[in-house]
Parts: structure tokens; C-alpha cells; sequence
């Protein structure tokens, strides 16, 4: 049993994802796919150490009301669990520690970095260093999106991987990091994807293809050890063919949706380099 | 003392929200500015440290990487006017809600009873402006002065004063609570000016009949037993007004109707709501037998059908159109929270799975001068389409059907259709999930948000026409967070069998929840006074029936009250112990253990007196225009897809998340680019299966301008039409009806009562007619009747109006068909024949014309129609189909080839038409049942001898020159178009809104 994948997706507070990032989980093999409720972690009934893949999903923490997961990121950092002297930060950064996978989409990309788990340059993953701010367009925007995956990433989640096409889904997904960061960004290629033009070939500033404005097109980052990792464009919502918007006209396209590809990657890390 | 955390963006980051809010100032009122930029205010009412306010203001209130904050002292430079925008006291405040949390979540302390943190924003503005044009701006765009107020400053004024003080929009507090008695033994104009007064909306013979109840000695005698005179107190009243109201008791549906045709024939209807509604599907469920899909129909908050042995799907469309009149952003979010909250209280609870709506509006260019009171359409566009996206995506939930209609006439009252469909399973704990039953001894429970005065009069409000008094407190704001957690709490309390039965609380609040759940027990008893407020001050009668929102009422057995509550508070969702369900036959409401209340069950549900109402139809004398064809039908036909009710909606559609629980197979748009316009949305609901639900509706109000029958049935098919185009099953389908109707009743404010009935009459036969010819139960549906404006001389009504929505399902997904032309080489079929049918058509209208000959539906040749198309989807002969609707041929032809990126070439003379029909009637007539095939050119043979025996015509060729031509009579080339000239000007009217 030694090499049982256990993922976790926390829910609660207006993630709203949830439900199809554990299907993902499932579908790439994961032995556990547990939905675990936020207050069901700061009970203490539940605990991130019993899990390997931790997945920040979707949706509006708190209504985003003060900037974009900005109130979710204030309660992971302070709220305490219930019978015991750690808080729920503790256990994440024990997480981090002990070289498992934290994957964020869309508003869990945004709660990691505004945490501090991204990019955490230098492995301080406690102190915020770059942000997801309002599209160029100040609008939310449902669009799908090429995206170029960096092949000299250490992300572990786009090993093999070329070309992604996913939707976006957010009104504040426009990256900005200060020079220093950014710079840090390129030289050690964590921008892990870029919005890119259809064919894949170039990253892009134009609008809609870029769909935000996001710094040198950064759509995704990742940490200097690629097993965190974040992205705006939703990979879980294309697992399927059917999920691909032009699948009733493109029949040559997979059975399996490349979403999965990313999920699979994370199981795969787990199951033959952790465990 | 009120402390000010300010927070703005750092001088080199750009605003990105200022800047939009710079364009559309532009956009609505045409000044043009040299830049906006906005700052966040916080205003914080509470005992805190010097060094917690600077670590809330460093921590979660702002963004170390792009912000910059200021304590007490201003942050804004660089401006000529700064306009500062805040709530009005009591208004919902989400981010102040936040800002709160956030706080308590650092200090790891409560805030202390009356301590809030309240929310604004400044606008900076750069320019040309003074004090005058500030105001303008604010009253006319940034602010809506029935919730928020606004503060300006120019810089001189700004500097001199050191910035906006401190205000603290906290509610006054009220006096004690007070319970008054009125006195009814009065004159029957006294008695309506009670009605007035009070917001009431009782007409004299329903105050009358209240009159009488308190005569009655045995009433006078229980009531004495109790503490209570023989005068109703102001709960006893509101209540009735209530639960009595349009809006609730759906009076006119349940009316006695005088019906008189018009040709000398007569008929009493005795409701029209039971002769045709409940009996259409009454009948079909009859006929049905075994096959019957229904499985809870009228009776909850939603209707309920099968989805396969283990699920079930549940659908309900609300309107909001009053509130979003007043407020058009509050108005459509609560629309949309408050019919997921429908959705979710059916039976024991559903799992949220997919939003539509469709709004109706004035014309968003409308340039003449606005009577009184009335928003502006493009205000009204903009807010309701902001109320609807915040609503759905931040509650997770894809929005996935919809449109957008125009009419002048919506400019004295917008129609805001928002509907929610959910899934439950079968059974849970072993029972039926579609069924619920309260039991005696149960607890009264509300969950959620808590009471202000928020909503109160909602449904009395929405039972009167808009006015010179409608009432401000009938705005709300929803707030889909305390919801979603609500939800997140009650799917698992649902599960573990934590209560019996559950419910709403919707108009008439706590009154109508609390009051329609007792009737499984017949009785209850509520105490007022243990409901959580949001203010003190609230009197018994306001926490009875506010409408505050984001509340369900739950009954939670004894045995496991406890486990409840555990949950609850481990989930962070306040729930309350407001009393119990009894036996005792009383509507029973006590305050501090006084009764306030005591109604008998019987008086209250079933007291109302049945309306009388005439009904004349008569014949208005339409006829059909005589104009000469345009000469040259490639402009025509632009013009005509640059209409209003025909363009693309894409600018509205990207707003919304569509696919959010990845189940989304079939998006609102498709084909080549993603912008194709879908006849209908498919879900997958559940991760195993490929079974399907495929949801669409229909909408012609323009038809009722000549006949409301026929503007029915066109609706029906319509709705059914898009259906069959995706995939969805004919024959596993189930409809929904939305009336939205001006007032039908004659009086001296509606001369023209009884032709308005008439059409209500009209209107129902046809929904009984088609419903029973497609064989299509009706499960749920909603009337709106006082769709009027009347201020002064100046009345709008709106043109009768009913949303027709249908949800139903598609075996198997992967056999869903889009609208898109998919290949080069396909054949183009025409399913359907044309008749001259351009009454109330796009096409007239843009000439200027009604007409008179409305299209006419043959339900029997539709049926078969449909059917047949179900199975060539089976068999996977169709490429691409999309329904004929507004626009016709023409603009069908348009849609199909610009949305697959390849052109078509097709020839008018091979359209089955009758004979001596022009060309641009055979291009532009909305005769209804018509769908755009095309087929792969390898399965023409299988196509054509599906539909042997009915009209299918092979009308021209998908082709691979960019261009849509079509060959007119006489041979000749009557259109030869560029798709990428086509597309801009279907693209072009509404792309920047």
C-alpha cells in the first residue's frame, strides 16, 4: 500500500471547482480523490499529512471582495485547528516541506501567490512577491486559450508537455511580479506557461489571446522545485473530448482531454519519485 | 471613533477598473474624461489596537506588489473631482462582510455587537469636470441613489479639509419593538386607505373579508383566550397582505374569468391556472401512463422529472423584474441567488447544476427623453447583466442558456428571467428526494443571512405597478458567499437526514416559508424575537415578512437538533431555533412570548375571495403591408442581422462562466471561432455517465401584438425546436411557463383590462393546446401580471410576454449536434415549409410594419419533424442543425456558415413555399417547426429516407469560397455575401457593451 496516491481538494468559502478537480485526480490515477470541507481540516479530524497532492481549486474565495483570494489567503495563514496548537499554515508548510505537490487553478493560483507559495523564490514560501491583478479589459472573461508550456521548466506537472489549449475563466488573472522577481521568474524558467498564439509557436501580448495582460504573457509558475505549481487557464475543466468547444466539428480530437495530462504528471511524480 | 484604512493602487500600476469605468462613462453619458482612478475605503466602527488597524490595512486589505495604503489621511492626488461612494445604512455591504472576517480571522477575536466595517470607493476623476457634471456622473452611472449616497470634492475642497471625513452609515436605532392594533370597523374607504397605507396592496373586497373574519365571534373568542383583541395587530395584517398578494396567492390565475371571443361565444373559466396549466399536464400524464417523467410537479418550489433510475432533474425560472426596475444590479443578483435558493429547497435539497436567463429591455441606444423614475436601458443592461454574472459565477454555477430580446416597451419595466436547474438523487436515506414532510414537534430553523429591513413589501411591490411611492426598502443586494456556504452545509446535512423538510425564505419571508411548510402539520408556532437581525430596531411584523435574503427554513426533528446545530457552527453557517411545527390549525407568531400573531391556518391559505375578471377579445383590424422588395437584399439581409434581436450576444455571453463544473458539452457559443451562435445548452451532469440534460426555451413577445394564441404556440415550438436541434429528446422532455403580462384587470388606471385578459385567456388555451399535441408536461412555472409603469399621464406596458423554458434529456452526448456548418461539400436541407408568415416579424418590423399574418404551428407535422431529427441524430446522419427563428431562412443561412467558417450556396426556388411567395418573404418568414440541416454528402441517401413523406428540402451545398449566395426566382443571384462582411454586421451592434 506503500504506493497509494492520496489527493485532496479543499472546498468551502466559495471554491466552487471542487467537485471536477477530484474527478480529474481520478481520472489520472489517483488512488484517494477526497473533497474535504475547509472546517473539517481546522476540526483536526483531518489532516494535510495524510495526503500527498494537495489541489487549490476554482472558484471565489470569500467573493474575492477584498482582491482576488486575498481574504482566503488571510484565513489559511491565521486560522488556528481546533484541539492543538498548529494552524492550518503549519501543516501546508510541513506539506511543502516534506516535497509533495500543491496545485492551484484559476482563484487557488491566485491564493498561492498571494500566500507566498509562488513563485517563492529562494524556497521562502511565507512572503508575497508577485500578483494576479484585474484584466486589461477590468472584466471577467470566459474564453479558451492556447497556452506554450516552457520545456526548460522544472515543473514536474508539464514534463513532456508542448501545447495546452484550456479556458480561462476570471475577471484577475492578470500576472504582475516586481523586476526583480520576474527577472528571477525567467532565468529559472517558472513561467511555466505562457498565453501563446493558436499555433502554439510564440507567447503573446494580444488581446484576446492573451486574455489579461498578464507580464510576459505568464499564464502559469511555478517554484524552483516545480512541484508547486499555479495557473489561471483551467486544465481540469478539459478532461473529456466532449469538453473541447469545437468537438462536434473536430473528430480527429482524443478520447481523453489534455487537462488530464497535467494531473497524470502529479500522480506519476508521486507514485515513482515520493513514495 | 470611526477609523479609514485607504487603499489605492501604486502611481505606475495601471487601473484597470478605473479605466473601464472612464469608457463607460463615455459610453452612458457621453463625457469624456482624461482618466479615472479609484481607491478602496474601508471605514472600521470598532475597538482595535493602533497596531491591528495597521495589520489589517498591511495584511488582507491590500497588495504589497501593486498597493499602496493610507491610515486616517487621504491617499487621492492628482485629481479634479473625487466623488466617494458609499451604502446607504442597512444595504447589504459583501465586502464590508469580508473586510470583518478578515479582521476577526487576525485578532482572533469577535467583533463586538454594532461593530461593522463598512465599504467605499473613490473616483478620481481627471478632466473637464466641476461640481454639476460630478453629480451628473454619479447620480447617472456610479451610483444608484436608492441604496448608496456619494460625497464630491473638488481638489481646492478636498485639500481644505483634508480629505472625506469619517461617516459611518450604521442603521439609526428604531424604538422598542411596538406590536399596534387596527382598527377595521371602519368605512370601506377607509378601509382601502389602510390597504395604501400600509403597502398592502388589498383590494376592498379583501379587506372586507378580513373585516368580517374578526367579526366572527368564535374568532373574537380564541383571540381573547390568547391575549389579542378584537382588532388585527400589524403582524396579523401584514401577514395576510402577504401571503394574500398577486405575488404569492397568483390571484388572477386562480380568478373566475368572463370570457367572451369576440364572435358572440362566451365561457366562464374558473381558473385559468387549473382549466389549463395543471391540466395540460394533468392529461399527459394520464396518457403517458408508465412512460409519465414527471415526478413532482407545481406543488414545490421547482418541478421535478426523471433523469434515469438514479437521478432526478429539477427546474424553476423566477422572474425579478421590479426590483431590477429600481436597482437593476441588486435586483438581477437576488434574482438569480433567490431562484437557486428555489432550486436547491426542493424536496429535500438538489445539487446546484446550471443557471439560464433571459432579460427583456429596451433598446440600449434608446434617445428619447425618459419619464420619471426610470433607469436608462443601457443602465439597466449594464447592472442586470453584472447582478446576473456575479450571481452565477461567484455561486459556481455555469450559466449556460439565455438571450437577450428588445422592445421600447421594456422601457417602463425590464423582464428579468433567471432560471436554475438542479440534480438530486432518487432517494436519499431511503426515501424519495423529491418529496418532503414537516412533522408536528419538528423545529422551526432558519439558516443563513439574518433579518433587516431589507425586501420588506417585496411582494406586495412586485403586485402593484411601478410607481411614484414604490417602495426603496424592496431593493436588496444578494450575497453569494453566506449562500454558497449555506448550501455547502445543508447538501451534507441532507444527507446525514438532519431535517424533514425544507424550504425558501423568498417573498413574504418567514411568513410564506414558515407558513406553506406548516401546512404539512397544519399549525405552527414562531418566535419572532429568537430570529437573528442584522440591526436592532426591526418591529414584529418587519421580521415576519423582510425578505432578506440568502435564508432557508428547515424542519429539524428533535432527535436531531443537536447534531444540526453541531454542523452549523463547525461550518460557520448561523442557523436559528425559531419555534416549533404543531397541529394547533394556527398561523401563531409570539414576541418575547406574547402572541402577536394567531390566524387560523384555514383563513390564512384559503380565505382569499376568488377575483371575478372580464375578458373581451376583439378583432384590431390587422392587415398585411404592401411595400415594394428592397433592391438590394445583400444590405437587407446585413441590416437584418444587425438587428437588435438578432445580433450577437457574445460580449454578454463571455461575462458568465459557462463551463465551471466541467459539464458544460454544449456552450452557449460554438463553431469555428468559439462564436457561433447555440440553439440550446447540454450538460453532463454526472462525471459516469454520458447521459444528458439539454436545456432551451423560447420567447416571441412580438407575436402577442396580433395574436397571443399564436404568440404561445410559436414559443412552445420554439423552445422545442431548439431542443430537437442540439439533441434533446422529444419524447423526455418537460416545459416551463413564465408569464410576465401587463395588468389584465379593467379599472380606471386599465381601461383596456379585458382585451389584456383576453389575451391571458388566448394565451393559456394555446399552452394548453400544444402542451397536450407535443405531449409536454408542464412542471413548474411563474406569473408576473403588473408589468406597467404609470407615473402622471405617462403608461408603458409591456407587450404580453411568456418565457417558454424546456429541460429534457439526451441519451447519449456524444450525439449532440451544433449549429455549425462542418465541412465543405455537406448538403444543405431545409426541414419545414415556408408560408407567407411575417406578421410580428424582424423583418416587418424593420420595415416599419406589424402585419397581421402570425405564424401558425402544425404541432402534428412539427411533432413528427422532431421525432424523425431525434433519430437521424442517432444515427449520426446530421452534421449540423440549427432552428429557423427570428429573422427566418436568411439569417439561418447566415448564422450556420459564418459560425463553421465556410460558405453556403443555396437556391430560393427549392424552398417548399406555395407558389407567387417573394423572395424576401421566403428569406425572412418566421414560420415555425423549420430547421437548417446539413448532412454529410455521404449519408444523403439515409437522410432522405428518414424523412420520406414530409417536407425536406435540398435547398444547396456548403462550399469553400468564404461567401454566402443564394439564388433568388428567377435564377438570378439575389445575395452574394463575404461571411466576414455578414458576421461583422452581426457582430458589431453590441460588441463594446
Amino acid at each position: 500500500m506503500s504506493k497509494t496516491v492520496k489527493s485532496i481538494v479543499i472546498s468551502g468559502n466559495g471554491t466552487n471547482c471542487e467537485r471536477e478537480v477530484a474527478n480529474a485526480c481520478r481520472l489520472a490515477g489517483s488512488d484517494i480523490y477526497d473533497i474535504v470541507h475547509v472546517a473539517e481540516l481546522l476540526s483536526g479530524r483531518v489532516s494535510l499529512d495524510d495526503y500527498h497532492f494537495l489541489h487549490l481549486a476554482g472558484g471565489f474565495l470569500d467573493g474575492d471582495d477584498l482582491g482576488s483570494a486575498k481574504a482566503g489567503a488571510n484565513r489559511l495563514r491565521h486560522a488556528a485547528i481546533s484541539g492543538s496548537e498548529e494552524k492550518l499554515a503549519d501543516q501546508l508548510q510541513r506539506f511543502i516541506a516534506d516535497g509533495k505537490l500543491v496545485m492551484g487553478v484559476c482563484n487557488g493560483f491566485q491564493l498561492m501567490v498571494k500566500m507566498g507559495l509562488l513563485p517563492a523564490i529562494g524556497g521562502d514560501y511565507r512572503e508575497q512577491t508577485a500578483t494576479l491583478s484585474f484584466n486589461d479589459s477590468g472584466r471577467f472573461e470566459d474564453r479558451w486559450c492556447t497556452l506554450k508550456v516552457d520545456p526548460e521548466s522544472p515543473c514536474v506537472y508539464t514534463r513532456g508537455l508542448d501545447t495546452l489549449y484550456f479556458p480561462v475563466r476570471h475577471g484577475e488573472g492578470k500576472f504582475l511580479a516586481g523586476a526583480e522577481t520576474l527577472a528571477a521568474i525567467e532565468e529559472k524558467h517558472l513561467g511555466v506557461v505562457r498565453y501563446s498564439t493558436p499555433d502554439g509557436a510564440a507567447a503573446t501580448m494580444a488581446y484576446p489571446l492573451n486574455p489579461n495582460g498578464s507580464q510576459n504573457a505568464i499564464a502559469g509558475v511555478c517554484d524552483e522545485s516545480g512541484r508547486l505549481f499555479g495557473l489561471m487557464p483551467h486544465p481540469e475543466a478539459y478532461t473529456h473530448r466532449t469538453h473541447h468547444p469545437r468537438w462536434t466539428r473536430e473528430p480527429e480530437l482524443p478520447e481523453e482531454g489534455m487537462g488530464l495530462w497535467l494531473y497524470r504528471n502529479g500522480v506519476d511524480f508521486i507514485r515513482n519519485e515520493l513514495l | 471613533m470611526a477609523r479609514r484604512i485607504l487603499v489605492g493602487l501604486k502611481n505606475e500600476i495601471r487601473d484597470a477598473r478605473g479605466e473601464r469605468v472612464k469608457r463607460e462613462i463615455r459610453e452612458h453619458l457621453g463625457i469624456e474624461l482624461t482618466a479615472v482612478r479609484t481607491i478602496d475605503v474601508y471605514t472600521i466602527d470598532a475597538q482595535l489596537s493602533e497596531a491591528e488597524i495597521e495589520a489589517a490595512a498591511a495584511g488582507p486589505f491590500s497588495d504589497p506588489i501593486i498597493q499602496q495604503y493610507a491610515i486616517d489621511k487621504p491617499l487621492a492626488s492628482g485629481f479634479d473631482v473625487l466623488i466617494e461612494v458609499g451604502f446607504r445604512p442597512g444595504v447589504t455591504d459583501n465586502v464590508g462582510r469580508t473586510a470583518r472576517e478578515a479582521i476577526q480571522y487576525q485578532t482572533g477575536r469577535r467583533f463586538a455587537a454594532g461593530e461593522a466595517v463598512y465599504t467605499s470607493v473613490q473616483y478620481l476623476l481627471e478632466g473637464d469636470v466641476d461640481h454639476a457634471l460630478a453629480e451628473k456622473i454619479a447620480s447617472g452611472f456610479l451610483a444608484n441613489g436608492l441604496i448608496q449616497r456619494w460625497t464630491i470634492m473638488d481638489a481646492a475642497e478636498f485639500a481644505a479639509s483634508g480629505g472625506i471625513p469619517a461617516s459611518v452609515p450604521k442603521v439609526a436605532g428604531g424604538g422598542a419593538p411596538v406590536v399596534r392594533e387596527i382598527d377595521l370597523e371602519v368605512s370601506d374607504a377607509e378601509l382601502l386607505q389602510i390597504s395604501r397605507d400600509g403597502m398592502l396592496a388589498l383590494n376592498l373586497e379583501e379587506m372586507k373579508t378580513i373585516q368580517a373574519y374578526v367579526r366572527d365571534p368564535e374568532v373574537v373568542a380564541r383571540r381573547k383566550r390568547l391575549g389579542l383583541s378584537d382588532r388585527l395587530t400589524d403582524v396579523e395584517l401584514e401577514a395576510l397582505a402577504q401571503t394574500w398578494s398577486e405575488h404569492c396567492k397568483h390571484k388572477i390565475f386562480a380568478a373566475k374569468i368572463e370570457y367572451d371571443d369576440g364572435g358572440g361565444r362566451t365561457e366562464t373559466i374558473n381558473s385559468l391556472f387549473k382549466s389549463y396549466i395543471m391540466k395540460a399536464t394533468a392529461d399527459i400524464r394520464a396518457a403517458r401512463g408508465d412512460d409519465d417523467i414527471c415526478l413532482s410537479v407545481f406543488k414545490d418550489n421547482a418541478g421535478v422529472v426523471r433523469f434515469n433510475d438514479d437521478w432526478s432533474m429539477v427546474f424553476k425560472v423566477e422572474t425579478h423584474n421590479s426590483p431590477s426596475a429600481l436597482d437593476p444590479y441588486g435586483g438581477a443578483l437576488t434574482g438569480i441567488v433567490g431562484v437557486n435558493r428555489d432550486a436547491y429547497g426542493t424536496g429535500m435539497g438538489a445539487r446546484l447544476a446550471f443557471n439560464t436567463d433571459v432579460f427583456c429591455f429596451a433598446s440600449p441606444f434608446y434617445d428619447k427623453p425618459l419619464p420619471p423614475r426610470l433607469l436608462h436601458p443601457r443602465r439597466i443592461f449594464e447592472g442586470v447583466v453584472e447582478g446576473v454574472e456575479h450571481g452565477g459565477n461567484k455561486s459556481g454555477i455555469p450559466t449556460v442558456n439565455g438571450s437577450i430580446y428588445f422592445d421600447e416597451r421594456f422601457a417602463g419595466k425590464p423582464l428579468v428571467y433567471c432560471g436554475t436547474g438542479s440534480i438530486m438523487p432518487r432517494t436519499v436515506n431511503g426515501k424519495p428526494c423529491h418529496e418532503k414532510e414537516a412533522k408536528v414537534g419538528d423545529h422551526i430553523i432558519m439558516a443563513g443571512g439574518r433579518i433587516g429591513k431589507d425586501g420588506i413589501h417585496g411582494a406586495t411591490f412586485s403586485s402593484e405597478e411601478l410607481h411614484e411611492g414604490s417602495p426603496v426598502t424592496a431593493v436588496q443586494i444578494g450575497d453569494p458567499i453566506t449562500q454558497r456556504r449555506m448550501f455547502d452545509f445543508l447538501i451534507i446535512a441532507r444527507d446525514r437526514g438532519l431535517y424533514n423538510a425544507i424550504t425558501d425564505n423568498g417573498a413574504g419571508g418567514l411568513s410564506s416559508s414558515v407558513g406553506e411548510m406548516a401546512e404539512f402539520t397544519n399549525g405552527f408556532e414562531l418566535h419572532l424575537d429568537r430570529a437573528p437581525l442584522k440591526y436592532p430596531g426591526l418591529q414584529p411584523w418587519e421580521i415576519l415578512i423582510s425578505e432578506a435574503q440568502e435564508r432557508m427554513t428547515m424542519a429539524v426533528p428533535p432527535a436531531k437538533l443537536d447534531e444540526f446545530m453541531t454542523l452549523a457552527e463547525e461550518m460557520d453557517v448561523e442557523v436559528s431555533d425559531l419555534g416549533v411545527f404543531t397541529d394547533s390549525g394556527l398561523f401563531h407568531c409570539l414576541y418575547d412570548g406574547r402572541t402577536v400573531c394567531c390566524l387560523e391556518m384555514d383563513f390564512i391559505h384559503d380565505g382569499v375571495p376568488q377575483m371575478e375578471i372580464p375578458a373581451r377579445w376583439e378583432d384590431r383590424g390587422h392587415t398585411e403591408p404592401q411595400f415594394d422588395p428592397p433592391a438590394d437584399m445583400d444590405a437587407t439581409l446585413r441590416g437584418m442581422l444587425g438587428r437588435l434581436n438578432i445580433c450577437s450576444k457574445e460580449s454578454v455571453v463571455r461575462r458568465y462562466d459557462h463551463e465551471v463544473q466541467a459539464a458544460t458539452v454544449v456552450k452557449p457559443l460554438t463553431g469555428a471561432e468559439n462564436d457561433g451562435p447555440s440553439d440550446a445548452a447540454v450538460v453532463r451532469p454526472l462525471f459516469d455517465s454520458f447521459e444528458g440534460i439539454v436545456v432551451a426555451h423560447g420567447l416571441c413577445p412580438r407575436y402577442s401584438d396580433i395574436d397571443t394564441y399564436h404568440m404561445m404556440a410559436s414559443a412552445i415550438d420554439e423552445g422545442l425546436r431548439n431542443f430537437v436541434a442540439t439533441g434533446g429528446n422529444i419524447d423526455h422532455v418537460a416545459g416551463l411557463d413564465n408569464f410576465c403580462w401587463c395588468d389584465p384587470v379593467e379599472s380606471e388606471k386599465t381601461p383596456d383590462g379585458a382585451y389584456k385578459a383576453a389575451q391571458l385567456v388566448r394565451a393559456n388555451k394555446a399552452l394548453y393546446d400544444y402542451c397536450v399535441a407535443f405531449g409536454v408536461p408542464l412542471i413548474s412555472g411563474k406569473d408576473s401580471m403588473k408589468n406597467d409603469y404609470q407615473i402622471g399621464d405617462t403608461k408603458i406596458s409591456i407587450p404580453p410576454t411568456v418565457l417558454f423554458s424546456v429541460i429534457g434529456k439526451i441519451e447519449d452526448v456524444r450525439r449532440a449536434t451544433t449549429m455549425d456548418a462542418k465541412r465543405p461539400g455537406d448538403l444543405v436541407y431545409l426541414l419545414g415549409a415556408t408560408l407567407d408568415e411575417l406578421g410580428g416579424s424582424e423583418y416587418y418590423d424593420m420595415q416599419g410594419f406589424l402585419g397581421a399574418n402570425v405564424p401558425r404551428v402544425d404541432a402534428a407535422a412539427a411533432l413528427r419533424r422532431y421525432r424523425t431529427v431525434n433519430r437521424a441524430q442517432a444515427q449520426g446522419v446530421i452534421a449540423s442543425c440549427h432552428d429557423l427563428s427570428d429573422g427566418g431562412l436568411g439569417v439561418a443561412l447566415a448564422e450556420t456558415a459564418f459560425a463553421g467558417g465556410f460558405g453556403i450556396r443555396a437556391d430560393l426556388r427549392k424552398v417548399d413555399a406555395p407558389a407567387g411567395m417573394r423572395a424576401d418573404a421566403l428569406l425572412f418568414s418566421e414560420s415555425q417547426s423549420r430547421l437548417l440541416v446539413t448532412v454529410r454528402a455521404e449519408d444523403r441517401a439515409a437522410f432522405e429516407k428518414l424523412f420520406t413523406g414530409q417536407s425536406c428540402r435540398h435547398i444547396g451545398e456548403v462550399v469553400d469560397d468564404g461567401g454566402l449566395t443564394i439564388v433568388g426566382l428567377q435564377g438570378e443571384l439575389l445575395v452574394a455575401s463575404k461571411l466576414e462582411d455578414l458576421k461583422e454586421a452581426w457582430q458589431a451592434p453590441l460588441r463594446e457593451l
